[in-house]
This record gives structure tokens, C-alpha cells and sequence, in this order.
């Protein structure tokens, strides 16, 4: 450090006012310390607060934005360079009760937060069995319903989220209007190893689930869907190949879609779905 | 003064390399080198945050009290990853997403505290800001160099790009996967220094120990 001029008279240091004699003040002394600690973290917190209040509006439309593009592109009606806002207008959001299957008017969709109600002790419970490793599980999600041009029921989007390996992946699923057609399946934030685990978002596994069946006897039978290393020939429909070398994030999305279509999860709903009620 | 402008941002490039000389800020450019994108934003974000924490430290030098000079230059360093890591959510979300937890370690990364203890507190301000550019730069050469290699032959793109078709798309390019692991960059790194001391022999350092001949009786 550069040694200051620690022997400034007292009579100059007087005639430049407070600031001087601050700025004079050897670095050292006790109170010039407290000053520029107190001053410097006031003062990087109005930065720092001024850099995040002014930015929140862009990255809520960005986190708001990325999770509308993960819903069409899971319903397979998102293109590049697509209008997402105006796209998205066509899916009827709703906020779900889980164990009954039945929309509630109890919430606005647009202003309902999923995650914050999987934590709100009011809105959800805990989970004393766990396949997806999620600790709590909200009573009520949003859901995303496209209609056809008629008005007809075409697919349902239905969050879904579970522990991989490293991190909880949060995803999408799309199943067509018979209840028990998966269309797509998604995730759109995960911390899966890169080139092993997250190959989840590598659309040639993407497609494998395309077609694949939940139930067995088109919904009424078992839930029959698997993540497996090897699927058994008379299993085809029901089988999604796991990833090779993740063989953790593949039991991962095995529990958590086991999770979220049974009883538990959406299978209430799903059960209204297949009798034509939505 | 000693060194001019031009040195202190060429310096850094080779001869004085944070990474390969010095072997600082490794643990970063592990993580966020397994493609190139990820990488260029890492070293920009770097190189910022180096410029402009020594420029404001070294604004400050001759005011700090040396008791509390470490926090004193952490606060500004985090103040303004901090601000970094925000406009990045803003303005590049995608990438933000990738690079996650990385943005916020750059307060750990010792390559910006390193130049701020070390030349920022006995420097101008302006020779500090250049000395911040050309560190952040050097660091940010040894990244996309790592990226290059880590990616090219990793997943067979550059800037995702693909350049190599692999495998798994339909392709020929079985991709090596453990360049795609954390490990990998070691290696790389590793061989990057053999060979910037192989060229530049000067840089290697002096032997911690001398084996001393025993005359035999």
C-alpha cells in the first residue's frame, strides 16, 4: 500500500473542509475504517439493488417467455421464429385440484405459481412415499389445455418435475385427447450432466416418446409407462429406451413420470380426460 | 512507469498467462468450457469484472484501510458479478441458463482478486482497468482454446454448429464423451502449459528441490 501523508498539518487539513480531512485521515485509523466499510456496502447495495430491480421486469418476461416456447414445443406446434405470445393464446391455462381432477376458480391461472405452492404449507402437503424426490407436493398445478379447431379437446399439457441426478428436472407432458397417448415430453430446466444426462433434451430420445401409451387396455388397465435399458418385444408401446451412460437421470424420469401418472399425480384427471368430460 | 499499455494487454496473452503461468481460475474454466459460447460469455464476463473491479479498487487504493482491504475489494468485486449476472438473466437468458452457478463464482475465480491485490492497489486507475482487460482476455484465450478442442471433438460442433456430424444424429463422428466432463479440461489444460513452456522455456519454473550428488566412500 502506498503510504499516505499521515502528517498532513491540521491547519490545511481544516481549511479543505470535512471531505479534506477525511481523505486525509490515515487509512488506518479506527473510525476512517467504520466510515468507508458502512459508506462502500451501502453504496454497492444500491447498485447492486439498482441493477436487479431495474432488470426484473426483462427476466420475468424471459423465464415467462422460455417456459411458453417449452409448451408448444412439447404440444409440436412451436417453429422457429414463431409469434410464442399470440401461439400460446390458443392454450386454455387452468389451475387443476390434483386429487379430484377438477378445475378450480379458487385461482387466477395467469397469476397462479406453481413452484411457490409446492412450498406454501396451505396449498400442499408432504409426501411421505417419494419415488420423484420432490419433498412436498402442491394440490393444485396449472395445466394447459389445446383445443382443435372445433372446439374439441386435441392435448393436454401437464407439468411435471422429479430429481435426476444432480438436480430436479422440470418438464412438460403432452398427451393426446384419449387420456393415455403421450404427444411429447419435455424438460425445460434440469442440471443433468452435459452429453450423458442431459441428453434428455436430444430430440431423437424426445421422439421416442411419441405414441407411447400410459395405461395398459387403451387407459383402463395398469399404469404400464417405463424408462428401461432393455424393452421386452411385447412391451413396445409402453417402453421409452433409457439413455445410454445416464443411468441415474433415466431412473430419475422413470420415477417422476410414474409419479405424476398415477393416483397421486394426474390420473384423476386424466381418468375425466378419457370419459370425454373436458 | 515500468511497463506500457500495450504490455500490460499483451502480457497476459502469453508470457504471463493467468491460467497457464500462473495457474490461477482453474476450477472455472473446467466448467464452463465444454462449448464455445459458453465460454466466449464466460470470458467476457470475466474480463469485465476484472477491468472494472481493479479500476474502482485502484480508484480507491490510497483510501483503504488495510485492516479490512480484502472485503473492502470482494465487495466491489461481488457487487458487481452481481450486476453482470443480472443483465446476463436479462439480455441472454439462454445462456444464463448454462452457465448458472459459474456467473456467481466469479468472485471466487482468484485471477480478479489476484490482480486486484496485486496490481490494482499500487496503481492509477487507467493502468489498472488495462491490466484487468488484458488478465480477463488471457484467461479468456486459454478458455476458448479448451472450448475448441472440448467441443469440436466432444459433440462435433463449434459455436453449435455442427462441423463434425455425430453418431447419435445420424453421422459418422462417434464424439469422445469425456471431453465433455469436467476432467477433461485438465487434461487439456495440462497440455496446453507443456506446450507454452515448451515454447517459451523461460516459464518453467525453478525445481523446488536440487538432487545433491553423495560422494560414495
Amino acid at each position: 500500500m502506498p503510504d499516505k501523508d499521515i502528517n498532513a498539518s491540521q491547519g490545511d487539513a481544516v481549511k479543505g473542509g470535512l471531505l479534506r480531512r477525511f481523505l486525509d485521515t490515515p487509512p488506518d485509523n479506527t473510525v476512517k475504517t467504520l466510515v468507508i466499510a458502512i459508506g462502500l456496502c451501502l453504496l454497492a447495495s444500491m447498485v447492486v439493488s439498482a441493477a436487479a430491480v431495474s432488470l426484473r421486469p426483462l427476466q420475468q418476461q424471459n423465464a415467462a417467455l422460455d417456459k411458453q416456447v417449452n409448451i408448444l414445443e412439447v404440444a409440436g406446434v412451436y417453429e422457429p421464429g414463431m409469434d410464442v405470445a399470440a401461439a400460446f393464446d390458443k392454450f386454455e391455462p387452468h389451475v387443476l385440484e390434483l386429487s379430484t381432477g377438477t378445475f378450480t376458480d379458487q385461482f387466477d391461472p395467469a397469476e397462479f405459481d406453481d413452484r411457490a405452492a409446492a412450498s406454501d404449507p396451505e396449498l400442499s402437503h408432504a409426501l411421505d412415499s417419494d419415488p420423484a424426490s420432490i419433498g412436498r407436493q402442491a394440490d393444485f398445478v396449472t395445466v394447459y389445455l389445446l383445443r382443435d379447431a372445433d372446439g374439441a379437446l386435441d392435448k393436454v399439457i401437464l407439468p411435471i418435475y422429479g430429481y435426476g441426478l444432480w438436480s430436479t428436472l422440470y418438464g412438460f407432458i403432452a398427451v393426446e385427447e384419449d387420456g393415455n397417448t403421450i404427444y411429447g415430453l419435455q424438460f425445460y430446466e434440469h442440471a443433468e450432466t452435459p452429453g450423458l444426462g442431459a441428453e434428455v433434451d436430444n430430440p431423437r430420445w424426445k421422439a421416442l416418446w411419441n405414441g407411447k401409451q400410459l395405461r395398459t387396455e387403451d387407459g383402463a388397465g395398469e399404469l404400464a409407462i417405463t424408462v428401461a435399458k432393455a424393452p421386452p418385444p411385447e412391451g413396445r408401446d409402453y417402453f421409452v429406451d433409457a439413455l445410454s451412460g445416464a443411468t441415474l437421470t433415466s431412473r430419475g424420469v422413470n420415477n417422476l413420470v410414474k409419479f405424476w401418472m398415477s393416483e397421486r399425480g394426474f390420473e384423476p384427471f386424466l381418468e375425466r380426460v378419457r370419459a370425454g368430460e373436458i | 512507469m515500468a511497463q506500457t499499455y500495450r504490455t500490460m494487454l499483451v502480457d497476459p496473452m502469453v508470457d504471463n498467462n493467468p491460467i497457464t503461468l500462473q495457474v490461477l481460475g482453474i476450477c472455472s474454466a473446467l466448467a464452463v468450457t465444454s462449448s464455445l459460447k459458453v465460454a466466449l460469455v464466460m470470458a467476457l464476463a470475466v474480463t469485465l469484472v476484472t477491468a472494472f473491479s481493479s479500476m474502482f479498487i485502484s480508484v480507491l487504493r490510497s483510501q483503504i484501510p488495510s485492516s479490512i482491504r480484502i472485503i473492502v475489494q470482494m465487495i466491489i468485486i461481488a457487487s458487481l458479478v452481481i450486476v453482470v449476472d443480472q443483465v446476463l438473466k436479462a439480455y441472454a437468458y439462454e445462456i444464463s441458463k448454462t452457465l448458472s452457478v459459474f456467473v456467481g463464482l466469479i468472485i471466487t475465480n482468484c485471477i480478479v482478486m489476484g490482480r486486484a491485490e496485486a496490481f490494482a492497489m499500487k496503481n492509477p486507475p487507467i493502468a489498472s482497468f488495462v491490466d484487468g482487460v488484458g488478465n480477463g482476455m488471457g484467461y479468456g484465450l486459454i478458455l476458448m482454446l479448451v472450448g475448441f478442442i472440448r467441443e469440436l471433438f466432444g459433440s462435433g460442433s463449434l459455436f453449435g454448429i455442427t462441423i463434425l456430424p455425430t453418431v447419435n444424429n445420424g453421422g459418422w463422428y462417434v464424439p469422445n464423451g469425456l471431453l465433455l466432463l469436467p476432467p477433461s479440461a485438465f487434461f487439456v489444460i495440462g497440455l496446453l502449459i507443456w506446450g507454452f513452456r515448451s515454447w517459451k522455456p523461460e516459464q518453467v519454473e525453478d525445481r523446488e528441490y536440487r538432487i545433491q550428488t553423495v560422494e560414495a566412500h
